[in-house]
């Protein structure tokens, strides 16, 4: 009686788990891209194109720079969190400056066609693959 | 207050709930900033992909709670690859050092960012008695 209890917050958990799998994973390999840069990422996989996510919240639309090159894309920008003079300070988390982050995936991406858009803080980047860059299946005489 | 502590991305700190949640899924704390002005007590939080509807803000007593739910649905058709944070609502507590004027408590939610700004209620007046 295998799935007699699932509901539809079981995706939600089984997100978590891939999420929390795939952050053991090193897709980049040990390249240039390090853990830690800002704004941190998430990569997704949708019919051989890939969703990037990036975590950019208070960076205000129009202080986001998106450049897509072959198969590289760089986001960058910058993050302002400052307050007037007269207050007093009880805590300070939120982190501010310029960020400047460039990463490549493993195809070209067709630039005419990539879409990024932004809301509630997140940064969504839709990268298809470039025609010419998929495989074609070659028939075996 | 220009200076800038410099961006990292930082792990997210999984809440360590004082109760247990009735709503599956992982909840994270929210950065914040928390300053205070004569007048006002003002929180920054940081909730990257809540909406502002899907925000609670309730104030009993001096215990403030704040709760953010995000929606999955954007994550059911594709499939994680590479990732770098986690993905999960947000909540925290605070436990506030004045009286809060509850009516004129102002919210603003811009870009993930949630603004909260809570007026001190003005201090009891002093009363004289007078013995006749």
């Amino acid at each position: 009686m295998v799935g007699l209890f699932t509901s539809s917050l079981d995706s939600v958990l089984s997100l978590q788990k891939a999420l929390s799998d795939a952050m053991a994973a090193d897709w980049f390999g040990s390249g240039l891209s390090s853990r830690g840069a800002f704004p941190p990422i998430n990569v997704f996989e949708a019919d051989g194109d890939y969703v990037i996510t990036a975590e950019l919240p208070g960076v205000p639309r129009s202080a986001i720079e998106v450049d897509i090159q072959r198969n590289r894309v760089r986001i960058s920008g910058a993050k302002q969190a400052n307050y007037d003079d007269a207050v007093s300070l009880h805590r300070r988390e939120r982190r501010s400056g310029a960020f400047d982050r460039t990463f490549s995936i493993p195809f070209e991406i067709d630039a005419e066609q990539a879409k990024a858009e932004y809301r509630d803080g997140i940064l969504t980047l839709s990268l298809p693959r470039a025609e010419r860059d998929k495989p074609r299946p070659i028939s075996i005489s | 207050m220009s200076d800038t502590q410099g961006l990292t991305s930082r792990q997210k700190k999984e809440l360590k709930a004082e109760e247990e949640k009735t709503i599956a899924g992982k909840f994270y704390v929210p950065d914040t900033d928390v300053f205070e002005s004569d007048a006002a007590i003002t929180m920054v939080m940081e909730m990257p992909g809540v909406s502002k509807e899907d925000i609670d803000i309730s104030l009993e007593q001096r215990r403030l709670s704040v709760q953010g739910r995000i929606s999955f649905d954007r994550y059911r058709q594709i499939k994680p690859a590479y990732t770098e944070y986690n993905i999960g609502h947000f909540s925290r507590h605070f436990m506030l050092s004045s009286d809060i004027d509850t009516d004129r408590i102002q919210a603003g939610m811009a870009d993930g960012v949630l603004s909260l700004t809570l007026p001190k209620a003005a201090p009891a007046e002093l009363r004289k008695i007078r013995i006749d």
